[in-house]
């Protein structure tokens, strides 16, 4: 541990131009053998050593993701200290203010100086769950550039683009199959970005997505690094999310798309990180393999053990298939539940297309 | 650095258990602490009675007032305590997760603020930082 975290943590400035730093690739390294090397004390100063400056940016990682911090703060800990966004960018991109942040930075580097969190990278045996950690982070960091929780803009493609390229450099210092499957999904959903919203900034689900409008070379990365972590053998649930997404960019259209494979995905999703999303995403598949009413059984199966029943996606989901199904009272009061329950402006404005389309 | 390692749970589930799974728990308890006092981890550590057993105290205006029962009604209660001797927070944390409290309850990992002689411009600033 430095003597100064503070200081640490300002000189972490040096390493915000990360597109910059020259480094040694080390693909086939195994998540055990680098860990080893990792293990070594904190050197001295800067020797001026590529794998010093490296295995000082994974330092820097984990400490800004470490689990004693509070995700926000660990969010806005690792887009300030690894990215190089200002106080101010990270403020806008999370739609509050810069004293908002600066209080969330300030609380989470007393933190880390009066719990004494490590500047290091874990040891093996906690190796896998705090890379998890920083995993979860990362993928939040996307989501929220992607799926923005709340406001009108259906994307900010700042944030996923910095969640991107975290996830490869990530993947080029420590490069465990997990950090691969989740670079890869990361990739293969944002090459449906412009595809995603019209020109009126509409959600356009993906059955409806002009297919050309996706991102090939995205796609063509994010296939092969699928194809790399699954080829692994510790297949983790990142990946088998990425294989999915893969399946879908494959899919000429959406009828074409290969459901028996994606359903069979989601069973091994449900048996590696069980959870009522996941549920439902397998239920939508199902749909479209088996059709509306099989899909539409496993939703109301969720409601009825009382889960989900305040996630608007699922209700949107339920409300689509009674629609397919000619169920237009049914469908009617799921698209109003479900409106109820979003937030998001785009994809208000499209439950509202779907509501007025029935009442035709 | 030292921390204080405390030990909550359900108290309630004391009402079922058995002598063999009471005397199989204590061996735990007692491996562990030989375990962490050879590493040179452990500085104390102590099981409680139950809450049944507690009074709260509050001085209010002056007037000490003393209560029945734990400071809150919570689902799950201190149990027992460690204080450790650990060279950061992970370390701690290892520590922390080998107390078998930490698999039917939980164990909140809390710094020491090692008091000086008078209270430092540091240790203030690092209060009202939480605050």
């Amino acid at each position: 541990m430095p003597a100064n975290p503070r200081a640490w943590l300002v000189s972490a400035g040096r390493f915000k131009a990360i597109d910059g730093l020259r480094r040694r690739a080390r693909f086939d390294a195994s998540l055990g053998r680098v860990a080893e090397r990792l293990e070594a004390p904190v050197p001295d100063g800067d020797t001026g050593d590529d794998s010093v400056v490296e295995d000082d940016q994974l330092r820097l990682i984990f400490t800004c993701c470490h689990p004693a911090l509070p995700p926000d703060a660990q969010i806005a800990l690792t887009l300030r200290e690894v990215c190089g966004l200002t106080t101010e960018e990270i403020a806008h991109a999370f739609l509050t203010s810069p004293p908002t942040i600066a209080q969330r930075i300030v609380r989470a580097k007393a933190k880390i100086r009066d719990a004494r969190i490590p500047y290091q990278i874990p040891s093996p045996t906690d190796l896998t769950d705090r890379l998890h950690s920083v995993l979860h982070t990362m993928y939040l960091v996307f989501n929220e550039g992607y799926a923005a929780s709340s406001g009108s803009s259906l994307t900010r493609a700042d944030l996923s683009r910095e969640a991107i390229r975290l996830g490869r450099l990530l993947v080029e210092l420590l490069p465990d199959p997990e950090s691969v499957g989740l670079l890869a999904l990361m990739l293969l959903q944002d090459s449906r970005r412009r595809a995603r919203a019209s020109a009126t900034g509409e959600l356009v689900l993906l059955d409806e997505q002009d297919r050309a409008l996706w991102n090939q070379e995205q796609i063509a990365e994010g296939r092969s690094l699928v194809e790399r972590a699954l080829r692994s053998r510790r297949v983790g649930p990142y990946t088998v999310q990425a294989a999915i997404a893969a399946v879908h960019a494959e899919a000429p259209n959406a009828a074409d798309t290969d459901w028996p494979q994606i359903v069979g995905l989601y069973d091994v999703l449900m048996r590696m990180d069980p959870s009522p999303v996941v549920e439902l995403n397998r239920a939508v598949a199902v749909a479209m393999r088996d059709g509306p009413e099989a899909g539409l059984a496993l939703i109301d199966r969720i409601f009825e053990r009382g889960e989900l029943l305040d996630y608007g996606l699922a209700h949107a989901a339920r409300a689509d298939l009674c629609r397919r199904l000619g169920r237009t009272i049914d469908a009617q009061r799921s698209y109003a539940r479900a409106f109820e329950l979003t937030r998001q402006e785009p994809d208000r404005r499209f439950l509202e297309r779907r509501l007025a389309e029935l009442g035709r | 650095m030292r921390y204080l390692c405390l030990l909550y749970g359900d108290e309630s589930r004391w009402e079922k258990v058995t002598k063999a799974e009471m005397d199989a728990l204590y061996e735990e308890y007692v491996a562990l602490t030989d375990d962490i006092k050879r590493s040179g981890h452990h500085l104390a550590g102590d099981p409680l009675y139950p809450t049944k057993s507690a009074t709260t105290v509050r001085v209010r205006n002056g007037r000490v007032s003393a209560t029945d029962g734990p400071f809150a009604e919570t689902k799950e209660q201190l149990g027992g305590y460690f204080l450790i001797e650990a060279r950061d927070l992970n370390e701690a944390i290892q520590i922390a997760a080998r107390i078998p409290a930490a698999r039917t309850g939980c164990v909140e990992v809390r710094p020491i603020w090692e008091m000086g002689e008078r209270l430092t411009e540091d240790t203030f600033s690092a209060y009202r930082g939480h605050a």
